[in-house]
């Protein structure tokens, strides 16, 4: 498709994709290369400022600052992603159903997908994970459970017009099937604002679980997730702030790159909305 | 409006009041059901509720004692009742961790909670509307980027992020206000007021930045509707198409974000509050949560979904009164 | 005298990231005082453009340049914008085309109304509210003053257009510039706006700049007209000379293409414009015509034509203006057909006995929690019958329940009540109940091109689907079947692999034509498949209509509101209004007096193309009624200009029958 031509057209969404897609290449081979064991502790050098041996300083055990952000992004595109991800098929598919086939359905899931978006998500996502554990699993659970009811709203909107679409009456006209409907007919008119609010999401579910980790309810240590990071770093500040203002900005960085790639491809893949 | 003898003809009372009691019916079904979402997830998604309270190497009377207590020999659906009854009633339990009773503590932090949010509120609301507007009056000026770009980078700042830095900042480095929030139960708002200054720009950081996206978003496609190219057209002054057309068709989606915003302002800001050590009501939940406080966190959780629920309904209830085509049949 | 509005060389360009579209060429023009002048053109002439160019309200990526552009001296395209906002609204005025967005849905009339006054004329409170008064009443409104009181959803759409024409009028400006006004309305309620522009047109004293696509509207009510044709000025001059003999190619098409009521003539096809509307990024050498003209010559590709004197006052933009032929020779290929003759009976293929569709107002939890609300009767006992070969044609306005007929006959809804036989056998209700020969005699035509095909399927995928599906055919045969049906819609092979994005509105509703037709059905429901299209466009579709059915003997019900297109196809018409048949029978007696009033109304009511046509006014009081509240007795009492009286208010009409099967639902006898 033409698209991502266009996408060059917006410098500043352009700029985001390219951050983002060097975070992604951090996250898949960053952690081979790193110089370091993101565990490795050598207690003489702890809280050493950045030099050359280590890049972005140590920390109060003497672990390299470097490694862990870098490992770290692992972590985070692994939680977030495979959250989103997993809120995407869901959202979609439990979206797709409940417009298609309407009725006491579709008011049976629009009320349970209400009563899920009112309670705030951090809230839900706490009371859940204090119950069942923070393992890594269950996190992405949480995260997709959280995020499903809004991406199956948007994709239930959309279903709703799309299916009254003459192109999808003379699909019937010729006897497909449901099934075909959904999927070839409708779903594929669907995909670009899903692409739009999937990375809308995919910002927030990183911010979720680095809040997450930055409470202590998210992966335990000695995981290097960038919000346990900042939440240990916080009593050293004075003395090393480095080891906070890293992964903090790491985590600014890669959602403010994100935000503004979904920013581009809205405008790039649903042009008629404005805000632009 | 008074010289056309008052309302429009077809002002129908029935009309408001009918969406009303329709919206509070949705409400409380919702709130039902979302209890029932708390019930599963506290009560019944841990198995054996009272060894996950007490941990492994509680004792098998210890446990017992404990079941006998929280009333968890009972069928489930008996205790679920019981535990809604309870909480409409007002009767919250007693605390497990800290043996007070829980509506207290809950309703003081509440308290807290609400002087935070109306601090932050009063901040972010007017100024993001503001910058939202003049944002979409300049578009594509150099004004326009600064604030697009700018908002768009405070989305991306996490809370913890920046108050840690404010703190750093201004309380250890400047020392011009104080780092904890740590306020005396039963401090009055002014002299609680210092303390909840740094707390209050991180949390309206973030609201400020979805208000302006959000005014101006709206602004914008409301200047590019027919009906303000006929204002325009007219010969109408600027001022007047702006103050009078524009800004009272542009505002009615930011108000219901607005709205919505203050439900997470009382319920969502658990990790401003962790960072500032402030007693709110978030704060109070994660504390719950940490200790397996049940009647705690069942309590508080179902408290906070009430405020969003509240919250959005206000949201819905003012936009079909703002807006004509919804108030008017 | 010095003319009231001067335009020379104007000229509007846009910038967008794809490059620049040059939506005005060059355009001269000049409007005396007192004068009304009509601007015609299709899509993409750049009409629109050019009025809100000569008020110079563009967005920013236009730019707007030029010779001059003076109102009555004063040179517009120089004017600081403070100057600028003191004319708008004062001494130019204009009236838009789609009147449910030009009224600030948050303010009530009134007070929009009032803001005129209040800021141009210095008027207080209670003056500003007795001109706004004075306006409604001149502009015929009943009951202005709870008309002001009202916010502009609470009214319908001709009166919104009302509202905002006597809005333009209220500073009484020297030129009024009307874009496209009655286009978005019914056609009887275009009708009495019309009227209205007329007898205003006498009292007002302005300048009328009359945008519009309609040849029938200018014929009415304009002096001169000028002929857009991508953002070009291709003819103009006085409306009759023009209409009795057009000196440009283009301006001869436009008006020959027009459907005009036959009375009785055969069936036949129509002229047809080759080609069809360059894309607005397209820069052409010479002619902007050139590529489309039957007469073009290799000078019209090389050079531009101005516009020269044809006798004074006419103009034209072409270099053999001398030559071209008079309407009656016709200059554009009318195609040939070849009828079976169809004498004698003709059996029934399909039979549709008292539909009947209701609608639940509101759904949802609330109609749960809340006593049943009264049902929306959108289809009330409706019976069709269409024979084999035949056209019947369904004949409304908005809102009178044909498209849900045709919907409930193609299956795609259920009705609440009623039968559909299909060669005498049983039509199973809902589409997707049906066999697969059932699917195959029955396809249905939609009305938006911009719809009717998948964005994401080529124009081959499309056309395989039914072949594989519902003719059972394997790959290779259906691939070779689809460039037949490809070349008898008159569509390039080459358009196998494209997407519809690449495809013009007629094209798309050619391939729309023949997906139908790739099934080989007996019956097509063609629902309004016209009325989206330019007037030049619907001219192929409807020959393409006909071809078909000459060659396969398909039997079409044929939707429209637009009465002169279906009497061109229809052998039958059936009249409907608010969920009923009104009136029945072949083409020739329904559009022959005797009529239902309410046919009789529609047909006075659209524009005749002829400047020197007799006015027959029969006009309809009021609006449609709102299905929810459909009036007692016969229920078109309400707008009847024949009312009876307590007759027709308190029994449903009786089916008077007249000859050659003939019917109408009306108390009079005739």
């Amino acid at each position: 498709m033409s698209r991502v031509p266009r996408l060059s057209k917006e410098p500043v969404a352009f700029a985001g994709a390219v951050v983002f897609v060097f975070f992604l290449l951090m996250a898949v081979v960053g952690p081979l290369l790193v110089p370091y064991e993101y565990t490795e502790l050598v207690p003489a050098d702890r809280l050493v400022g950045p030099s050359a041996d280590h890049f972005f300083g140590t920390d109060q055990l003497g672990r390299d600052v470097f490694s862990r952000v870098v490992v770290g992004s692992r972590n985070i595109f692994f939680l977030a992603g495979s959250g989103t991800l997993l809120a995407l098929l869901l959202g979609t598919s439990v979206g797709l159903f409940s417009a298609y086939y309407g009725g006491f359905l579709d008011e049976i899931i629009t009320r349970l997908l209400d009563v899920l978006l009112s309670i705030p998500p951090l809230l839900l996502g706490l009371v859940l994970l204090g119950t069942v554990g923070s393992s890594k699993m269950n996190l992405v659970m949480v995260v997709a459970l959280l995020y499903l009811p809004s991406i199956a709203r948007v994709v239930r909107s959309m279903v709703l017009d799309l299916k009254t679409r003459e192109f999808v009456d003379a699909a019937r006209l010729r006897g497909e099937g449901d099934l075909y409907i959904m999927f070839r007919e409708i779903l594929p008119s669907a995909v670009p604002p899903l692409l739009v609010e999937g990375s809308i999401r995919f910002a927030y579910s990183i911010f979720l679980v680095a809040s997450l980790g930055f409470l202590g309810l998210g992966v335990q240590p000695p995981s290097p997730d960038w919000g346990l990071q900042i939440n240990e770093a916080r009593n050293y500040f004075r003395q090393a702030p480095w080891m906070l203002l890293f992964p903090a900005g790491a985590i600014s960085t890669l959602v403010v790159s994100v935000n503004l790639m979904s920013d581009g491809l809205r405008r790039v893949l649903v042009p008629g909305q404005g805000g632009g | 409006m008074a010289r056309w003898g008052g309302r429009a003809p077809d002002f129908v009372p029935h009309n408001m009041v009918r969406f009303l009691i329709r919206r509070l019916g949705f409400v409380a079904l919702t709130l039902v059901l979302a209890s029932v979402i708390v019930f599963v997830a506290t009560q019944v998604l841990p198995g054996d509720v009272a060894r996950a309270v007490l941990g492994r190497s509680a004792t098998e009377q210890a446990l017992d004692n404990l079941r006998e207590q929280l009333g968890l020999n009972r069928p489930l659906i008996v205790q679920y009742l019981d535990w809604l009854w309870s909480f409409v009633v007002g009767d919250w339990g007693v605390s497990l961790s800290t043996h007070s009773q829980v509506r207290a503590l809950v309703l003081g932090r509440l308290g807290n909670s609400a002087m935070l949010a109306a601090v932050s509120f009063a901040f972010y609301v007017p100024l993001g509307i503001f910058l939202g507007v003049i944002a979409a009056l300049r578009r594509h000026s150099w004004l326009d980027q600064v604030i697009s770009i700018t908002s768009l980078v405070f989305i991306g700042l996490p809370e913890f992020v920046m108050g840690v830095i404010l703190i750093a900042v201004f309380a250890l480095q400047l020392q011009w206000l104080p780092a904890s929030s740590a306020i005396h139960p039963d401090a009055g708002f002014l002299e609680a007021f210092p303390r909840l200054i740094l707390p209050g720009i991180t949390v309206a950081s973030v609201g400020l930045a979805y208000v302006t996206r959000m005014s101006r978003a709206g602004t914008i496609e409301v200047l590019g509707m027919d009906y303000t190219r006929t204002a325009y057209l007219k010969g109408l002054p600027p001022n007047r198409i702006i103050f009078h057309h524009v800004l009272r068709n542009a505002l009615l989606p930011t108000i219901t974000v607005v709205a919505v915003g203050v439900g997470w302002l009382i319920g969502g800001l658990i990790v401003t509050e962790s960072v500032f050590g402030y007693p709110g009501l978030g704060r109070l939940i994660l504390y719950a949560v940490k200790h397996q406080d049940l009647p705690l966190i069942q309590a508080s959780t179902m408290l906070m979904v009430v405020i969003f629920s509240g919250a959005n309904l206000v949201a819905d209830l003012l936009y079909a009164y703002l807006n004509p085509r919804i108030r008017y049949r | 005298m010095r003319p009231l509005l001067e335009v020379k060389d104007l000229n509007v360009v846009y910038t967008t990231d794809e490059g620049q579209t040059h939506a005005v060429k060059g355009v001269d023009l000049t409007l005396d005082r007192g004068e009304v002048m009509g601007l015609v053109g299709e899509s993409g002439s750049g009409k629109s453009t050019l009025a809100l160019g000569i008020l110079r309200y563009l967005p920013r990526n236009a730019e707007i340049s030029g010779e001059a552009v003076r109102l009555d001296g004063l040179d517009l395209l120089t004017l600081p914008r403070r100057r600028l906002r003191e004319i708008w609204g004062t001494r130019v005025s204009m009236v838009y085309q789609n009147p449910s967005t030009a009224l600030n849905p948050s303010l009530r009339v009134g007070r929009q109304l009032e803001e005129v006054a209040r800021f141009h004329l210095g008027a207080s409170g209670g003056e500003a509210e007795h001109r706004v008064l004075g306006v409604l009443h001149r502009v015929q409104m009943p009951d202005p003053p709870s008309v002001m009181a009202r916010y502009p959803h609470q009214l319908s759409g001709g009166m919104v257009q009302r509202c905002v024409i006597a809005m333009a009028l209220m500073a009484d400006p020297d030129l009024l510039i009307l874009d496209e006004p009655t286009t978005a309305l019914d056609v009887t309620t275009q009708a009495v706006v019309l009227d209205l522009l007329a007898d205003l047109k006498q009292e007002i004293g302005a300048s009328i700049l009359y945008i519009t696509h309609d040849l029938g509207v200018v014929a009415g009510l304009c002096d001169r007209i000028g002929v857009m044709y991508s953002g070009r000025l291709v003819e103009k001059g006085p409306v009759d000379r023009i209409y009795d003999r057009p000196r440009h190619p283009y301006t001869l098409g436009l008006l020959a293409c027009i459907p005009r009521f036959t009375r009785g003539r055969e069936r036949h096809t129509l002229p047809e414009i080759p080609g069809s509307i360059p894309r607005p990024e397209v820069r052409l050498a010479g002619c902007v015509f050139a590529p489309r003209c039957p007469m073009a010559a290799e000078l019209c590709g090389a050079r531009l034509p101005g516009l020269r004197e044809v006798s004074p006052g006419h103009d034209s933009a072409c270099f053999f203006w001398e030559d071209v032929p008079s309407p009656e020779i016709g200059l554009h290929p009318v195609p040939e057909l070849k009828w079976e003759d169809k004498g004698g009976r003709v059996k029934e293929l399909l039979e549709a006995e008292g539909l009947v569709k209701d609608y639940e107002p509101s759904s949802g939890w609330g109609s749960v929690f809340w006593r049943h609300r009264k049902m929306l009767r959108a289809v009330d006992g409706v019976d069709v019958a269409v024979g084999e070969g035949r056209t019947f044609g369904l004949v409304g306005e908005s809102g009178c329940g044909k498209t849900t007929t045709a919907r409930l006959i193609a299956g795609l809804a259920t009705p609440t009540a009623g039968q559909i036989r299909m060669e005498g056998e049983d039509l199973q209700a809902w589409v997707g109940g049906r066999s697969r020969s059932q699917l195959q005699n029955l396809q249905m035509v939609f009305q938006n091109p911009e719809a009717t095909l998948n964005p994401y399927r080529t124009v081959g995928q499309a056309l395989l689907r039914p072949l594989l599906l519902l003719r059972g055919m394997r790959r290779k045969a259906a691939a070779e079947t689809v460039l037949d049906l490809l070349e008898a819609a008159d569509l390039p092979q080459s358009y196998f692999p494209r997407l519809p994005g690449e495809l013009s509105g007629g094209e798309k509703q050619r391939v729309a034509v023949a997906r139908a037709f790739a099934a080989g059905p007996k019956l097509v429901v063609a629902d309004e498949p016209l009325s989206s299209l330019d007037v030049s466009v619907q001219g192929r579709l409807v020959n393409l209509l006909l071809r078909l059915q000459a060659a396969e003997g398909t039997s079409y019900l044929f939707i429209s509101h637009d009465l002169a297109v279906v009497e061109h196809l229809s052998d039958e018409i059936a009249v409907m209004y608010l969920g009923k048949v009104v009136e029945r029978g072949p083409a020739g007696r329904v559009l022959r007096p005797p009529y239902h009033p309410y046919t009789e109304a529609l047909l006075s009511a659209v524009p005749d193309p002829d400047p020197a046509a007799a006015d027959v006014r029969v006009r309809l009081k009021g609006s449609v009624p709102s299905p929810l509240d459909i009036p007692t007795g016969c229920r078109f009492h309400p707008r009847c200009p024949r009312f009876l009286g307590d007759l027709c208010v308190e029994s449903e009409p009786p089916w008077r029958d007249g000859e050659e099967g003939h019917r109408i639902l009306c108390h009079i006898t005739w």
